[in-house]
């Protein structure tokens, strides 16, 4: 007993420290590895040829030639997008929550294919086997976006729902008297908003950085029109890279922040009453 | 015993319902997927004509397609493998921390870096490690220049390298929730016993968290697989690899009666993932069982 006591007592100090040193050193090479190139592409950015700290690129890009059709294009995209996939997402996700849980695998076995299935291969299917009609709209891709959504949206909405007892929620509310749509409006989907705001987020960061199918299927795209542009002038393609890449996490921290502030306020409205 | 007529007008009322319900997803699905699914496999067995026919595929078991899954395979599996075990660690290290702001800022930022690539990427490691980035000029001043020392940020190990931008914080996203299956009352308990670091990680570790990390490492092998957008940016579509080869057959002038090669290519990559879900599927089981 007096020979083991040391051991047990003395033992984590040591480790400890180690295990601190060890942490230091995993945080430090992870975040060179991801804080450097970060760094080089603004630097890139904002940096004319000899080195010096300049706006040049940044305010070359709205007169570039295409740069604002790619850019319309890709917005108009993220918007048809982002609408379909929350009609028919949230509530067919909600519906077979409450009525038919038995298709919950099956679903959750749908939404993960678009995480298997390489984009390149289905957009190759897609251009074989769509209308004609359907080709020569870029809309055909925003079809498909809500297809390679489906994975996060769905993981999404179906950590929100399993946060609150939806059964409950909508029993209280029949009894209550309120119809179906009602309460689907007034009480599923307040509750859900954080799941559906990190849906929605997703999904416009998807459509916005996807270069594959729009690529693959010739519409010129942001990212695609970044691309062909780094051969006419690399600084300003960087340049319009990076400022795509801030303005979608600019997006994701104010819808965030919105929402956080939005349901502290709820709180404080419910403590008061 | 008979059910009465209006009882059995509501059931299937409500059957009706349900199928109304969720109909517009399967049809999407299948439209969606289901439909381009079948039209890759069925055009990788037909020749131009139309005509059933094995050349396709056999055509792209051998020589310079065949070089291409090779590739494809070793990249997805050697960009699964490292930057598991790096997304391990760090996921561990976030778990262990103590401070919430920390835990906060990795969360959001594996949420957006887990869905980075393609140009963006492409961009800033040509800022980065090219000839003339910053990170070689760095390291020329101590005179480690990496281009001089052999590497080539557009070769196959370029583009494994950049891939882990994007690898290893999804391995952060799908190994956090296990984590919180290893309890701190087992560490004290082990520590108390007697056992070293090592072994707490050799016998109890380890072995609760293998089936989560197995998966997770499939789930990283099927994202490298597919990964077309910054292998083509970055390397211009010259490094041989399978979904490059498709590109190039389908932006490319394909030669006359080898339209239907980079359909037999499609086919072939999902025989590849259809195998790594399989695995996917059996461990996922394993690992619920372990754990409850």
């Amino acid at each position: 007993m007096v020979a083991l006591s040391p051991a047990v007592t003395g033992a984590p100090a040591p480790r400890r420290r180690r295990v601190r040193v060890w942490r230091g050193f995993v945080l430090g090479v992870a975040g060179a590895y991801f804080l450097i190139p970060l760094y080089a592409g603004l630097r890139f950015s904002f940096q004319d040829d000899a080195g010096h700290w300049s706006f040049y690129a940044v305010a070359a890009i709205p007169s570039q030639v295409g740069f604002s059709g790619a850019f319309f294009l890709s917005i108009k995209l993220a918007l048809t997008t982002l609408a379909l996939t929350l009609v028919l997402m949230v509530p067919t996700t909600i519906y077979i929550h409450l009525h038919l849980p038995r298709l919950r695998r099956m679903l959750e076995f749908v939404t993960v294919l678009p995480i298997v299935i390489p984009p390149i291969v289905l957009i190759l299917g897609v251009l074989r086997a769509a209308p004609l009609w359907l080709k020569a709209s870029p809309y055909l891709l925003s079809l498909m976006y809500v297809i390679l959504s489906m994975p996060f949206v769905y993981r999404s909405l179906d950590a929100g729902i399993s946060a609150i007892d939806l059964r409950t929620l909508v029993e209280a509310s029949r009894s209550l008297g309120a119809s179906g749509p009602q309460t689907l409006w007034r009480v599923i989907l307040p509750n859900l908003r954080a799941g559906i705001l990190s849906a929605s987020v997703l999904t416009l960061a998807l459509v916005l950085g996807e270069f594959t199918m729009a690529s693959l299927d010739l519409w010129t795209t942001l990212p695609v029109w970044i691309y062909q542009f780094q051969q006419t002038d690399g600084h300003i393609a960087t340049a319009v890279s990076m400022l795509s890449l801030i303005g979608t996490w600019l997006l994701i921290t104010v819808m965030v922040s919105l929402d956080r502030s939005e349901s502290r306020r709820s709180r404080r409205k419910a403590e008061v009453a | 015993m008979a059910i009465p007529g209006a009882a059995r007008r509501t059931l299937r009322w409500r059957g009706l319902r349900r199928v109304t319900a969720v109909a517009p997803f399967i049809v999407y699905a299948f439209l969606g997927l289901g439909i381009p699914i079948l039209a890759v496999v069925d055009y990788a067995f037909r020749n131009p004509q139309g005509h059933l026919t094995l050349a396709n595929v056999s055509t792209v078991t051998h020589g310079t397609y065949l070089l291409g899954f090779e590739n494809s395979i070793l990249l997805a599996a050697i960009t699964s493998v490292v930057p598991g075990l790096l997304g391990l660690s760090l996921a561990y290290a976030i778990a262990t921390s103590r401070s919430p702001f920390l835990r906060r800022l990795i969360a959001t930022a594996s949420g957006v870096l887990a869905n980075f690539g393609g140009i963006n990427l492409t961009f800033m490691f040509i800022a980065t490690l090219g000839s003339t980035g910053i990170l070689t000029s760095w390291l020329s001043v101590v005179h480690l220049n990496p281009w001089n020392l052999g590497f080539n940020l557009y070769s196959f190990y370029g583009v494994a390298f950049v891939y882990l931008y994007f690898q290893v914080p999804l391995m952060v996203l799908v190994i956090t929730p296990a984590l919180g299956a290893l309890r701190p009352s087992w560490r004290e308990a082990a520590a108390n016993l007697g056992a070293t670091s090592w072994r707490y990680w050799r016998y109890v570790g380890l072995p609760v968290l293998f089936p989560s990390v197995l998966g997770g490492m499939l789930l990283l092998f099927g994202s490298a697989f597919a990964a077309y957008a910054t292998a083509q940016t970055l390397t211009a579509g010259t490094v041989t690899l399978a979904p490059i080869q498709i590109g190039n057959l389908l932006t490319g002038n394909a030669i006359s009666g080898q339209e239907n090669i980079g359909y037999a290519i499609g086919f072939g990559m999902f025989v590849v993932l259809a195998v790594t879900m399989i695995l996917y599927g059996l461990i996922q089981r394993r690992a619920s069982k372990w754990l409850r």
